[in-house]
């Protein structure tokens, strides 16, 4: 941050020194280009001459091009090439003899800026369109203040535009306050961020920080530029000041609190967030702050043991279920189904524990840090909704094939002692969640059961392969039809076709009852859909264009 | 080389000639071999102005990306640096001049700016100590990019965010400096409409602008009838909303860039002839879009579900085509034959690359998650249920989908609704906080001063009311053969779409109150033209209206639009100018505070 000070302040007390370094010599190049140009545009108005000749006049007087125009040019910036420049002086001038007259064809800045040569342009427009030969743009023409570039004694509007056209240029002139302020509403009312920010940066190096915030408050536009600004070189103790000063308390605290994200160890980036904890965020927002310091404390002090527990090579669970990441830095769901965390059982889950592997883990693991990374304790702490919840802990305790902990999540026991199972995100999601962790047959075949719509139950067992449960299901709604075609997918020989085969025969007398039509495709879906209007949504939704190729 | 550009009622060329111009005019100012390092971002739009062959005319002998440390060796005189202005880059082009200062022959280094000089950039320069090193520090401003005959683009990805977030106007002054552009090549634009802040600002630069230039009137005849300036946040809804044309499908799906999208190559697979052939099979296969190629400029911008009957009509067409060489008996007819192959051999392949395509989205858009998530947007945007919360976002977020998917939904319902209930919004926020991360509270902060997630204020939901007036809503529509803009979103119609169409006929005063609704200042500002140019309508001859998007525009929303500019009766052709192509994701992801 202070580098960054003193380099400006070094930048702009010694820009007007260095005005003239050797990019003013092309400067000089090309404004006597510009000015030839602006001096041939106005031909048209002032004769029909059509020389191309070079010996015009420019405002001052001068020829353009003379040595004494080129001299007074350069007058005001002599003895500029100070300063560590000499090393380059030589490849500098080299270059400079070596650069082609530039050929002025008409491009597109020349014509926004209105120094078109007619003939060439008159080439570009036979050839690309049908507009007329004198179809140049005029009104485009060059700012009247720029005429006057060779004067030492810029008005600030003049000034704003010299800028604007990305030359180097003294600010130092403006001395008093109301200058100052007079270049600032020149930069804002020309709306270019470039130059705005130009101008911010000497106020703020000539300004005291009391001034500066005052005159900004009341001009909006370039307070939003310093902010801006001061972000990108990232300053961010003025920013704060500057925060704080205004008021912006919200604003104030989110711009500290962004710093963490550049706190790479985890020990500094926790004390950081502690002490973000006390800055002025909304209510909401200082909860989640306080949330996520306490998360990578307690991540600290989770990596820590299983780090330890790791190396030490004594905790199974490791060694099936080596750690890709680190679990710093982790989303909380994220860190809730590490296995590290999922594997310190809770009380709840010991009960259940009998699987070996966990009943190892629960022992190994009854430190304070276990307590602290036991899902459960997180889902107090952190107050992870229900749903939420389930859907990770599941995913989880999948994962590790961890059946009976699976089983565990679900049930439910009411007074009387009698378990039940409840799900608060459906089984049918439960299912799909096994699934995709790879569960056997036997596991899903169970939450399948659990599913309570039929259609889905059905899709879903057929999806799974789970065939005790579609060949059950279509016995209960004596769908003969439909475990007929069901036959077919079983392998031959199997128990399943054998079991068909017994209830088709057994059911012959009963099966007089037609079955009935039900959809077998996405029927979930088709609950969703808007109400009363299923007919448009099919017209609607049917991205199905297969038949058409 | 870019004829399409040149389909359209405006003649486009013009423009990119002019930057082409430009752009040889610089790379001569630098005499002798060069080598250009490229900012890789700007490639992109470059490479829909030029072609290296024109660098290559201009002794552009080798070209590399940018990146840190030494650049490549290479027996050039000249090093050219095309950059943006961002301090980043600076830090590297430093890095790159310094390590190379010290071995070997001196070469020259310049530097060029797209679109803009920017004094805080060449400050970090010095302060690395290599400013002096260049010789030429030049612009170059590349402001509107010609993407096709009706369409220009700035590829400005941090418009939106700068605009309506930072409240930085560098880039509505790039957008002013591209209109003053435009009207010099097309004529003084004699009205401009406007809605929105950043609209309105605009508009006073351009008068400024025009004022601020000396000399008589601009004597191009005006190719424009009218401009009309839009702020994206007047319609935020329309880009968080799924795109379901062919080409907004491609976006939402793959991505298109510069024109240019990637694709799975599996599906491209080594066919007969076509260019699939030569790819290697495990490289994406890349394919450029544009209304240069005949069949895609048919299918577009039609709703996807009237993509497959005109691609199994042309299959068809193109099956007869060649069937037609059996009839062929005579010499002449053979010849007849022969000479129509080339042609016919193009269409076949586009033919196979867009059928290929189809297939690649069909298989997305039939999925039961596509169909879940179209169902609950459609929903949104019909005002149901909007202020609870919604069960379909909460498993989504419960599953861990993108983190992007689940912040598109949200705003969306919290646009539908104008503004969740604090309840319903703290819940969601705990969830994405504790799902994604709690650093996302900066993100969700953006969105929230982007207006896209807030909470309800005073209780009151405007949202029906736009709906109504503008018949912007959900409807039931033909997506087959549409009667009405709706159909690029299967029965949304975007607002801003609308409201262009509004102002053609019956003129904005018939909604009011609808303007009134909808954020920022409305106005009309009137350019006069010297007689001479004025013009006269002959009967039945269409308006032009150039329609900029400040902070964006979807396909689906140009789709619409030329869906207008087609209409018998509309009276109106659309040129669409934005400062980026966006979709809903693109745009949220540009609003994401990201770790450094």
């Amino acid at each position: 941050m202070n580098r960054t000070k003193v380099d400006e302040e070094e930048y702009w007390n010694s820009s007007k020194f260095k005005a003239f370094t050797f990019d003013d010599e092309d400067d000089e190049l090309s404004q006597l280009k510009e000015s030839k140009r602006a001096v041939n545009s106005l031909r048209d108005f002032v004769d029909d001459d059509d020389d191309d000749d070079l010996e015009r006049v420019s405002w001052t007087g001068e020829p353009v091009g003379s040595i004494s125009w080129s001299i007074k040019e350069t007058a005001g910036n002599s003895g500029s090439n100070h300063e560590g420049r000499e090393q380059l002086k030589s490849r500098n001038s080299f270059s400079y003899a070596q650069l082609p007259k530039p050929t002025s064809t008409y491009s597109l800045s020349s014509f926004f800026r209105g120094r078109t040569r007619l003939g060439s342009f008159q080439s570009l427009s036979d050839a690309l369109s049908d507009t007329p030969a004198k179809s140049y743009a005029p009104e485009l023409g060059r700012p009247k203040g720029e005429f006057r570039d060779y004067s030492n004694d810029w008005s600030p509007s003049d000034t704003v535009r010299r800028l604007r056209k990305g030359k180097v240029c003294s600010l130092e002139r403006f001395r008093s306050l109301q200058d100052k302020l007079q270049l600032l509403e020149e930069a804002i009312s020309m709306h270019d961020g470039n130059v705005i920010t130009a101008v911010l940066i000497f106020l703020k190096r000539t300004l005291s920080k009391e001034v500066l915030f005052r005159e900004l408050e009341v001009r909006q536009v370039a307070l939003r530029h310093l902010i801006h600004f001061l972000k990108e070189i990232g300053d961010q103790k003025l920013l704060l000041d500057l925060f704080r000063f205004l008021d912006r308390t919200e604003e104030l605290a989110l711009s500290h609190y962004r710093e963490h994200l550049s706190i790479q160890d985890p020990e500094k980036r926790k004390e950081f967030l502690k002490n973000c904890i006390g800055l002025p965020f909304s209510v909401e927002d200082s909860a989640h702050i306080q949330d996520h310091y306490t998360l990578l404390e307690r991540q600290i002090i989770i990596e820590a043991n299983d780090r330890h527990l790791e190396s030490a090579g004594q905790t199974e669970i490791f060694r099936k279920h080596p750690r890709k990441a680190s679990i710093l830095n982790m989303p909380l769901v994220t860190t809730s189904s590490t296995p590290a965390s999922t594997t310190t059982q809770s009380p709840r889950y010991r009960q259940h524990g009998k699987d070996p592997t966990h009943s190892h883990c629960t022992e190994e693991r009854s430190s304070k840090s276990g307590t602290f990374s036991s899902p459960v304790n997180l889902k107090k702490t952190f107050k992870i909704p229900d749903k939420q919840y389930v859907l990770t802990a599941l995913a989880a305790r999948a994962k590790l094939r961890a059946w009976h902990d699976v089983d565990a999540l679900f049930t439910t026991k009411n007074w009387l002692g009698y378990t039940k199972k409840r799900a608060p995100i459906g089984f049918h999601r439960v299912v799909e969640i096994l699934h995709k962790n790879n569960a056997p047959v036997q596991i899903l075949q169970e939450y399948v059961n659990l599913v309570e719509d039929v259609d889905t139950k059905l899709n879903l067992a057929t999806k799974f392969k789970c065939h005790d449960v579609v060949i059950d299901t279509c016995r209960d709604l004596k769908d003969r039809q439909q475990l007929l075609s069901y036959r077919s997918k079983v392998d031959k020989g199997s128990a399943e076709e054998e079991k068909i085969d017994a209830i088709l025969s057994s059911t012959v007398s009963r099966a007089a009852t037609p079955p009935q039509p039900r959809e077998t495709d996405s029927s979930q879906s088709s609950i969703k859909c808007i109400k009363g209007k299923p007919g448009d949504l099919q017209l609607r939704l049917n991205c199905n264009c297969s038949e058409n190729y | 080389m870019a004829a399409h550009l040149s389909y359209g009622r405006v003649n486009l060329n013009v423009l990119r000639e002019a930057v082409r111009r430009e752009l040889r005019e610089f790379l001569d100012k630098c005499a002798g071999s060069k080598a250009i390092v490229w900012d890789e971002y700007l490639t992109g739009p470059f490479g829909l102005i030029a072609q290296y062959s024109l660098l290559k005319e201009h002794e552009v002998e080798k070209m590399f990306t940018l990146k840190g440390s030494r650049l490549p060796a290479a027996d050039v005189k000249n090093i050219i640096f095309f950059v943006r202005p961002r301090l980043e880059l600076m830090d590297i082009i430093a890095e790159n001049v310094l390590s190379e200062d010290r071995r070997g022959p001196a070469r020259d280094f310049h530097i060029l700016f797209v679109p803009r000089r920017s004094l805080l950039c060449e400050q970090r320069l010095k302060d690395l100590g290599v400013l002096g090193s260049f010789i030429h520090r030049e612009e170059y401003s590349l402001d509107l990019i010609p993407f096709d005959g009706d369409l220009l683009s700035m590829e400005s990805e941090g418009a939106f965010k700068e605009c309506y977030l930072e409240s930085d106007q560098t880039s509505l002054y790039h957008a002013a400096k591209g209109l003053m552009t435009l009207q010099a090549l097309y004529g003084t634009i004699p009205q401009i409409f406007g809605k929105g802040e950043c609209a309105r600002q605009v508009a006073n630069m351009m008068i400024r602008m025009k004022r601020e230039f000396t000399g008589s009137q601009n004597s191009v005849f005006p190719v424009f009838d009218n401009l009309l300036l839009l702020d994206r946040n007047v319609d935020l809804l329309t880009p968080l909303a799924t795109q379901l044309t062919y080409e907004g499908l491609i976006d939402e799906i793959y991505g298109i860039q510069n024109s240019y999208v990637k694709l799975p190559p599996e599906k491209f697979a080594p066919k007969k002839q076509g260019d699939g052939g030569k790819d290697l099979p495990t490289e994406a296969k890349k394919l450029q879009l544009n209304s240069a190629e005949e069949l895609y400029a048919e299918i577009r911008d039609k709703n996807f579900n009237a993509v497959g009957s005109v691609l199994s009509k042309k299959a068809k067409v193109i099956s007869a085509a060649f069937e037609e060489r059996h009839n062929a008996k005579t010499v002449g007819e053979i010849k007849q034959f022969v000479s129509q192959l080339p042609h016919m051999q193009a269409a076949r392949g586009s033919l196979a690359n867009h059928t290929s395509i189809a297939e690649l989205i069909k298989d997305v858009t039939t999925s039961e998650d596509f169909f879940d998530k179209l169902t609950v947007e459609q929903e949104f945007m019909s005002g149901i249920d909007t202020d609870k919360v919604n069960g379909y976002i909460e498993d989504c977020i419960a599953q861990k989908h993108s983190l992007i998917k689940v912040l598109r939904l949200v705003c969306l319902q919290s646009v539908c609704n104008s503004g969740l209930k604090q309840k319903v919004l703290d819940y969601y926020k705990r969830e994405i906080l504790q799902t994604y991360g709690y650093e996302h509270i900066l993100t969700l902060h953006n969105l929230e001063k982007a207006g896209l997630l807030k909470p309800q204020i005073g209780g009151r939901n405007n949202y029906p009311t736009i709906r109504k007036t503008c018949a912007s809503g959900w409807m039931t529509v033909m997506v087959k053969n549409p009667t009405d803009i709706s159909y690029v979103y299967s029965g949304y119609a975007p607002l801003s779409v609308r409201l262009a169409q509004l102002l053609s006929r019956p003129g904005w005063r018939s909604i009011e109150e609808v303007l009134r609704i909808l954020p920022g200042p409305h106005f009309e500002e009137r350019q006069p033209l010297p007689t001479g140019l004025q013009k006269k309508r002959q009967p039945g001859e269409n308006r032009v209206t150039l329609i900029f998007f400040l902070g964006g525009v979807t396909f689906a929303e140009v789709a619409a639009l030329r869906f207008l500019s087609q209409l018998e009766d509309g009276g109106t052709e659309y040129v669409i100018a934005t400062t980026k192509l966006m979709n809903g994701a693109t745009w949220i992801e540009s609003l994401m505070e990201k770790p450094v």
